[in-house]
């Protein structure tokens, strides 16, 4: 449990080769997150927002320029950037009590400690009860819940989100912005979302990147200055999510 | 589940088994009225009740039990060595990219000659006797086994895979936690399978190598002394046997992987 650090992506540049071809994906992007800072990336689909998401995980590790969280180069994965994908990737043979331990397989936690934030995690997302159930038994939103509760059960003081919500209902969908809210607020850690969603992204972020594909770059970086708790019918927040919505269209009006 | 629930559900399968007799007991009653009206040559069609007299026989001489038990051993013991072999064989193949280049392809022609076509070179090299049986039975378990935990290591998710690795799992506990259970119905599928072909490879290898106690034995003498009683008798303990090996495959089956999604 490490003290929140700053996240500082410099000169960063990706492409992939296809076919002896040279596809550009990220192009010197850079950007600096603060400790403790909800930030959301927005984009049309092919500017590159999830694939800058995967290189912050250390999924990823072949690009150019420099990912710093505070003075440590990020070389691989580290537990201490928890990571929630837009399935809920559950491993269907535990129950969701296991699952949500699997992120503390590594953890240096002795057993009372683990079941301890095991319980709580599941708590903190809802799902008190379901503790023995199996994936196959809960609803996509209960599912994505237990993957929320297992990046977030060793306490990382990064959580990444790569489109969590985007496969979950309307309804659904605007809950569990919500509760996103309050956890972060509650937890106090730096949360990154990618998402596609405008509305979602200007609600819940401090900042808002607006990327513009071909080759993926930062378009605008959109400051939210409205303090959270919001409320989603807050004329500020409207005009701001019009504004970042104008800037995605100008860039890609075909969509 | 509540309890009317459960009780309708065991009717259900109740009622799914009774009628999963009822051609069998037409085809019965149809054999008994043929052969008791004489309607084809008895000699070479013998009547239910000859053959139940004959079960009777033999299970006073104490035969039946003997060969029963000579066959299962032969099986097992065979269906042991030929998947637990397999297994090793087809983790190899799927955890290790090398072996899979090196063996897949050797392997992928090698099963293609048919099971049975490895006799004559398995009576030159290990007799005609009881090794020989099993190293043919064993093989015939082998491949299935090996085709299934190849695929099933294959098949583990890349999103999977990438969970493990933020969570940052050594080797070991990817193995543990995420390859092995993703394989598992996959594993079991190659064992069920190698199951009934163990039990076929049995039948085949006491046919075709040295005689000695089992069922396929009991069917040879009965052939021999055209005693068409004994042979129906084999043709049906055999059938039995394998029904029974795979009901109880199918037990272990949904009773290891009860996680899985159930199909209606």
């Amino acid at each position: 449990m490490s003290q929140s650090a700053v996240i500082d992506i410099r000169d960063v540049s990706k492409q992939y080769t296809v076919k002896n071809e040279v596809l550009p994906v990220l192009e010197r992007l850079s950007l600096t997150i603060n400790p403790g800072e909800f930030l959301s990336i927005v984009g049309a689909s092919g500017c590159g927002k999830s694939t800058l998401l995967r290189l912050l995980v250390g999924l990823d590790r072949e690009y150019q320029g420099e990912i710093r969280v505070g003075d440590q180069q990020v070389t691989g994965t580290s537990l201490d950037r928890g990571i929630v994908f837009q399935e809920h990737r559950l491993f269907p043979w535990l129950t969701i009590e296991q699952n949500v331990g699997l992120g503390l397989e590594n953890s240096p936690w002795g057993e009372d400690k683990k079941k301890q934030a095991i319980k709580e995690h599941i708590e903190l997302v809802g799902l008190t009860g379901f503790e023995s159930a199996y994936p196959h038994q809960l609803s996509g939103g209960m599912a994505q819940r237990a993957a929320i509760a297992r990046g977030l059960v060793n306490r990382p003081s990064i959580l990444l989100l790569d489109e969590p919500f985007g496969a979950l209902d309307a309804l659904t969908r605007s809950r569990l912005q919500g509760e996103l809210q309050n956890i972060w607020q509650r937890e106090k850690i730096t949360m990154i979302l990618v998402t596609h969603d405008v509305d979602e992204a200007v609600y819940l972020g401090d900042r808002v990147v607006v990327m513009q594909p071909r080759p993926g770059r930062i378009r605008k970086v959109v400051a939210v200055d409205v303090p959270h708790p919001r409320d989603r019918s807050d004329p500020s927040l409207k005009a701001l999510t019009e504004e970042v919505r104008a800037e995605i269209l100008h860039v890609s009006p075909s969509n | 589940m509540s309890a009317s629930a459960a009780s309708s559900a065991a009717s259900l399968s109740t009622a799914r088994f009774l009628r999963g007799l009822v051609v069998p007991l037409i085809a019965l009653l149809a054999w008994e009225l043929i052969t008791h009206y004489k309607l084809a040559n008895v000699h070479l069609l013998a009547s239910p009740s000859a053959v139940l007299k004959n079960l009777t026989f033999q299970i006073e001489e104490g035969e039946l039990f003997s060969q029963l038990l000579a066959s299962l051993r032969r099986d097992l013991t065979g269906f042991l060595l030929g998947s637990f072999a397999g297994v090793l064989f087809g983790s190899a193949l799927g955890l290790w990219r090398i072996a899979d280049r090196l063996l897949g392809p050797s392997f992928d022609a090698a099963k293609q000659v048919a099971v049975f076509a490895w006799i004559p070179l398995i009576s030159v090299w290990f007799g005609n006797a009881e090794p020989a049986k099993i190293v043919f039975i064993a093989l015939a378990a082998f491949y299935p086994v090996v085709v299934n935990v190849h695929e099933g290591i294959r098949s583990v998710s890349r999103e999977h895979v990438e969970v493990a690795r933020a969570f940052r799992f050594s080797r070991l506990q990817t193995f543990k936690k995420l390859i092995l259970p993703a394989a598992l119905p996959s594993i079991f599928s190659g064992l069920h399978l190698a199951l009934i072909y163990s039990w076929l490879g049995t039948l085949g290898a006491e046919y075709l190598l040295a005689p000695a106690p089992g069922i396929g034995n009991l069917m040879i003498e009965g052939r021999e002394s055209l005693a068409m009683d004994k042979v129906l008798l084999g043709v049906i303990l055999a059938g039995l046997v394998g029904f029974s090996l795979n009901s109880v495959a199918t037990r272990a089956e949904s009773y290891f992987l009860r996680w899985r999604v159930r199909n209606a």
